[in-house]
């Protein structure tokens, strides 16, 4: 058991590129960090930095209270699955999840008893004699997983381990990965990019982006109070409808005096011919429907007409806003209708979109 | 295939057919040559049906030898072309998978150059550089040696490229497990980059086997003791006779013995080759 504890690292590759550009993280003792972030952000680099697979450039990486910039992996006492899984093709499940603890020269007797305890919790039991080639992929899935959690390590690491699975398995395996992390309590960081699995599986959330922190906080907070306009857009599915306005446009609802952008999930408007005190309202045409059974999402285009918006006070100017209703009902394609939003649920962030401008 | 039918098959067969037999019939004229009487094929009069002399002709051939120009026994000569062909196979595929791994997986100074001065020396076949070759293995005292036959002929660049390609494939992800699992740079070359390796090898043995089983030009200019003769300068030896008759039924049943091994090697490794292209799985 450890924390883990990143101080301004820095990774720059030897080209001059910076992949990571000072990262400020802490994960406590036991607790499910996962970074998120689109392709090419560094979440994959930073973890990898953590495993000692790619050399820091820069600040310090401590597990447990020991700064292991110059410790080999093996040394690190992590345990790591791959995103491909990396298991050992010309191995036995049993030789897969016992090669690491063999290396480390424990007794055969105690290899056994913990690759067996793994593959009962893993339900491997009756595969240990397989090789990987003649599992399905779920199954080559917790083979890696076993190999990390008989070497019962300090610290997990999981490089996108789901993507490789189909998307009724990957909601499985997710369940069931929250559940053995919290059974073994073993501080892990977890790399992925769908904001759904970062989402459900965190403690701490972290955005990334750029090879930066964008926000560090409880899943939740993030989305309630995204700190700025990318983590807006990344955290929550659709993304949150984001506007540039005038200062001038919302003054009366927000106080502010900046030209800044608006942000309002899909979820917090309401078809209604009502402004809400505060609130802000759209004349919306309907431009397409997605139905997905429980909820259905409207895809709107606003009013090209600016002069009638800047009459009406609580409007915004053109552009596509996305509302989500539940329910299957919905308005035909092709149909004007408005929608509103309440005051407590605008999110306004300065112009370059860095900063949240209300707490 | 679309079935053919009629006489338009029977066309395609016959020309099959035909094909195979100048392919084979060199091959059983040696085998029929090699039971008869040594007076009847030199007036001429060799038949096309098996002789009556299979059991001596082999008998001498194997552990006698020629009565005029070679006294070796054949038997000695296959030795000998046994171990020189082993010796070059496992040491060139030895020495390259262990060169590949250095090129592929380390980071040294001047990698790149020296992979292509591996590379280049594709173009320097034996025959180029054979001056100097015999220089150095006269120098060293291995002239009518084992080492002598072997040891010049065991780098190869081709067996190198190849590993190197292979290597190249091999997910880093196994090697990130293998560092994270506590396996160094040999634990991982030995449990998992070898037996990942194994139908590579097993291809390359079978033409590295036959490769090296066929050597003609080295042996001949480095043996000169009899009983360091190979099978290939042996046969030439046997066919140019001054004074007499050329023993052919020897000199045939030595070819068919020259044969057996590179048979024997393709077909037991080509069970093996086969069945690991169906396992493998990277």
């Amino acid at each position: 058991m450890a924390n883990v504890t990143l101080r301004n690292v820095r990774k720059t590759y030897p080209g001059g590129f910076e992949a990571i550009k000072g990262v400020n993280v802490d994960v406590a003792d036991g607790q499910f960090c996962v970074l998120v972030g689109p392709s090419g952000c560094g979440k994959s680099t930073l973890l990898r930095m953590v495993a000692g697979l790619e050399t820091v450039t820069g600040g310090e990486i401590d597990i447990g209270g020991r700064v292991v910039n110059q410790v080999e992996p093996a040394d690190r006492d992590i345990a790591m699955v791959f995103q491909n899984y990396a298991l050992y093709p010309h191995m036995s499940v049993f030789n897969n999840m016992a090669y690491g603890l063999r290396n480390r020269g424990m007794k055969e007797a105690e290899v056994k008893t913990r690759v067996d305890e793994a593959a009962r919790v893993l339900e491997l039991t009756p595969m240990l004699e397989r090789k990987p080639r003649q599992l399905s992929g779920g199954q080559r899935q917790r083979v890696a997983m076993g190999r990390a959690i008989v070497r019962q390590p300090k610290v997990f690491l999981f490089d996108e381990p789901l993507s490789n699975l189909d998307a009724k398995l990957r909601i499985a395996m997710r369940v069931e990965i929250r559940k053995l992390q919290r059974r073994l309590n073993t501080t892990s960081i977890y790399v992925t990019h769908d904001q759904l699995e970062a989402m459900t599986l965190a403690d701490v959330l972290v955005v990334m982006n750029g090879g930066e922190v964008e926000q560090i906080g409880n899943p939740l907070a993030i989305y309630e109070k995204p700190a700025t306009t990318f983590v807006a857009s990344f955290i929550g599915a659709p993304p949150m409808n984001l506007m540039p306005t005038r200062a001038d446009e919302i003054k009366s609802q927000l106080g502010s005096t900046e030209a800044g952008i608006l942000g309002i999930r899909p979820e917090d408007f309401v078809i209604t011919d009502q402004t809400p005190a505060g609130g802000i309202a759209l004349p919306l045409t309907v431009e397409a429907i997605e139905r997905v059974g429980a909820e259905t999402f409207v895809y709107g285009a606003r009013d090209q007409d600016e002069q009638r918006v800047a009459a009406t006070p609580g409007e915004l100017p053109p552009g596509e806003v996305i509302v989500r209703i539940p329910g299957s009902e919905a308005p035909p394609i092709g149909a004007r209708i408005r929608v509103a939003a309440l005051r407590q649920k605008l999110h306004l962030f300065s112009g370059d979109g860095r900063t949240r401008l209300e707490a | 295939m679309v079935e053919e039918e009629g006489f338009r098959r029977y066309v395609a067969h016959a020309i099959l057919w035909i094909g195979i037999a100048i392919v084979a019939f060199p091959v059983y004229i040696a085998i029929v040559a090699s039971t008869q009487d040594n007076a009847l094929i030199a007036n001429g009069q060799m038949s096309l049906l098996p002789g009556g002399h299979f059991f001596e002709v082999y008998y001498q051939t194997i552990f006698v030898g020629t009565s005029g120009s070679t006294r070796e026994p054949v038997g000695n000569m296959m030795l000998n072309s046994l171990v020189m062909a082993l010796l070059i196979a496992v040491g060139k595929i030895a020495i390259s998978i262990i060169s590949a791994y250095a090129i592929v997986y380390f980071r040294f100074p001047f990698r790149m150059p020296i992979f292509w001065i591996i590379f280049i020396t594709l173009m320097l076949p034996v025959e180029v550089r054979i001056y100097p070759t015999y220089k150095i293995v006269a120098d060293l005292h291995m002239l009518d040696s084992y080492a002598g036959l072997a040891l010049p002929l065991i780098a190869s660049a081709t067996a190198t490229l190849l590993f190197r390609q292979f290597f190249m494939t091999v997910p880093d992800e196994l090697l990130e497990a293998s560092r994270i699992d506590g396996a160094g740079p040999l634990r991982f070359f030995w449990d998992t980059l070898l037996p990942l390796s194994r139908t590579n090898m097993a291809a390359l043995f079978v033409i590295l086997f036959i490769l090296g089983w066929n050597q003609y030009l080295w042996p001949l200019l480095i043996t000169t003791r009899d009983d360091m003769q190979t099978i290939q300068v042996g046969i030439r030896k046997m066919i140019t006779t001054t004074d007499a008759l050329t023993e052919w039924p020897v000199v045939m049943a030595t070819a068919v013995l020259a044969m057996l091994p590179p048979v024997f090697v393709v077909v037991a490794m080509q069970k093996l080759f086969v069945r690991g292209l169906v396992e493998t799985e990277k």
